[in-house]
């Protein structure tokens, strides 16, 4: 049995968030009430980088941001997947000419799989993480 | 022979699986309590198995030998308590004299290896919660070993199975009035012992950031996870073998059932306590308690 197809079966979700406006991060937090209820899938969000198998990113990343995110994929015990959600992680969004703005995420970090949308919906997110526990399989 | 005891049947490895089932039930219960479908069966097991195919990662600024050993300490003395009690159920040849002295002391150490091992990591959030952890121990050991002493002076015995022998003769000792009050003081402290929330401070998911555990990852986590799943099964059945006894017949596992759904309903009730909280209600509100049921079982009550 190879190693994705163990990992696939319980991700725990590790959230980062720099410089977003907040609602992608309410979205997420949105697909683990009872509505969407992501632990059928055995996905659990984490408190601690260490334990997580899969990091969700959101916002543009600023100055501060990026140190920090670098720092968190470095000390990471792999293998870890890489999700960017919402357009801002993804694109840069609205903030892409902005002088502070030092994302998108695949500029600092390897990134698996982007879930677009402004924010992005719960849907969409759970869409997102089965795509990547199918390449994880593969 | 007693290695086989050790590691497979009362040992460590049918008490693992008992306590995967179980934390699957309290995983499944608490999500039906709170109107969710739930992790599938063998959800705790397919942690275990991932936990261990993940990469160990060190602090640099960690005392590295005793951040590796404490986790594996902590598994190998609650398989132990398994076999102990365990072999009380199976095989009664293998009692001593006094193992439920020794039962109590070794349950002990998962927590002091929980504060040995996170103090070590060299992270402030994880010294925060091996301080928090310290305090705690402090605080429900005193009333679990003060409730422990009323099955004692009740049978005159320090041995576990002339306890349930005692017991089939005269009726469960939680059926007399100070034996029922040192139970309902013991299943809070074991609440305090297993983790779970309104004393799960030194863990403390949403302040800590998984607090004493932050700096574990890969196989030292899945240590510490197997020891949690296993004090799942032990510490109930072990206190059934104390105060609700006699334990031999199917009755027992719905014995077993009772107590492990009050465990899950007092963790999906309640909050957190603050630390400070905890240390003055176990002191000040259940060590009292605990004391008048020592001077009811001297009585004879």
């Amino acid at each position: 049995m190879n190693k994705g197809k163990i990992l696939s079966r319980s991700i725990w979700v590790f959230h980062f968030c720099s410089g977003s406006c907040n609602n992608c991060d309410i979205e997420i937090l949105d697909a683990l009430t009872p509505r969407f209820d992501l632990e059928r899938f055995g996905i659990k969000l984490v408190g601690s980088i260490k334990h997580a198998d899969c990091m969700l990113v959101t916002g543009m990343i600023n100055k501060k941001g990026a140190t920090r995110l670098k720092f968190l994929y470095d000390i990471a015990p792999k293998p870890l997947a890489v999700v960017a959600i919402g357009a801002c992680a993804c694109s840069g969004g609205i903030f892409e000419p902005s002088y502070y703005t030092y994302g998108p995420v695949d500029k600092i970090i390897p990134v698996d799989a982007y879930i677009p949308g402004c924010p992005a919906r719960p849907e969409a997110l759970i869409d997102g993480i089965v795509k990547v526990v199918k390449k994880l399989s593969t | 022979m007693i290695l086989f005891y050790y590691l497979v049947f009362p040992g460590f490895l049918a008490t693992f699986i008992l306590g995967g089932i179980a934390s699957w039930i309290e995983r499944k219960l608490t999500a039906r309590i709170q109107a969710r479908v739930g992790p599938p069966f063998l959800q705790p097991f397919y942690d275990i198995r991932k936990l261990f195919i993940k990469e160990v990662t060190i602090p640099e600024n960690s005392v590295r030998s005793i951040f590796m050993a404490s986790p594996i300490i902590s598994f190998a003395s609650v398989s132990i308590v398994a076999t102990i009690v365990g072999l009380n159920l199976v095989n009664p040849n293998y009692s001593f004299n006094g193992d439920l002295i020794v039962c109590v002391y070794l349950l002990l150490i998962p927590s002091l290896c929980l504060i040995l091992g996170s103090g070590a990591a060299g992270n402030p959030l994880s010294s925060i919660g091996a301080s928090r952890e310290m305090k705690l121990v402090l605080s429900y050991e005193l009333a679990f070993w003060t409730c422990l002493a009323v099955p004692m002076i009740k049978t005159n015995e320090i041995r576990l199975i002339s306890l349930m022998e005692f017991q089939a003769q005269n009726g469960a000792i939680a059926s007399s009035l100070s034996g029922i009050i040192a139970f309902i003081i013991t299943i809070i402290c074991m609440q305090a012992k297993l983790g779970k929330v309104p004393f799960d401070i030194p863990e403390a998911e949403t302040e800590l950031a998984g607090g004493a555990y932050i700096e574990y990852s890969g196989p030292l986590l899945g240590f510490f996870k197997i020891t949690q799943y296993m004090m799942l099964v032990i510490l109930p059945v072990f206190l059934l073998q104390i105060f609700w006894g006699p334990i031999n017949s199917w009755v027992s596992i719905l014995k077993y059932l009772v107590l492990l759904v009050v465990i899950i309903l007092l963790e999906n009730t309640n909050p957190r306590l603050k630390i400070k909280q905890a240390v003055k209600t176990l002191w000040f509100g259940l060590f009292p308690v605990a004391v008048v049921s020592i001077i009811l079982a001297v009585l004879g009550l």
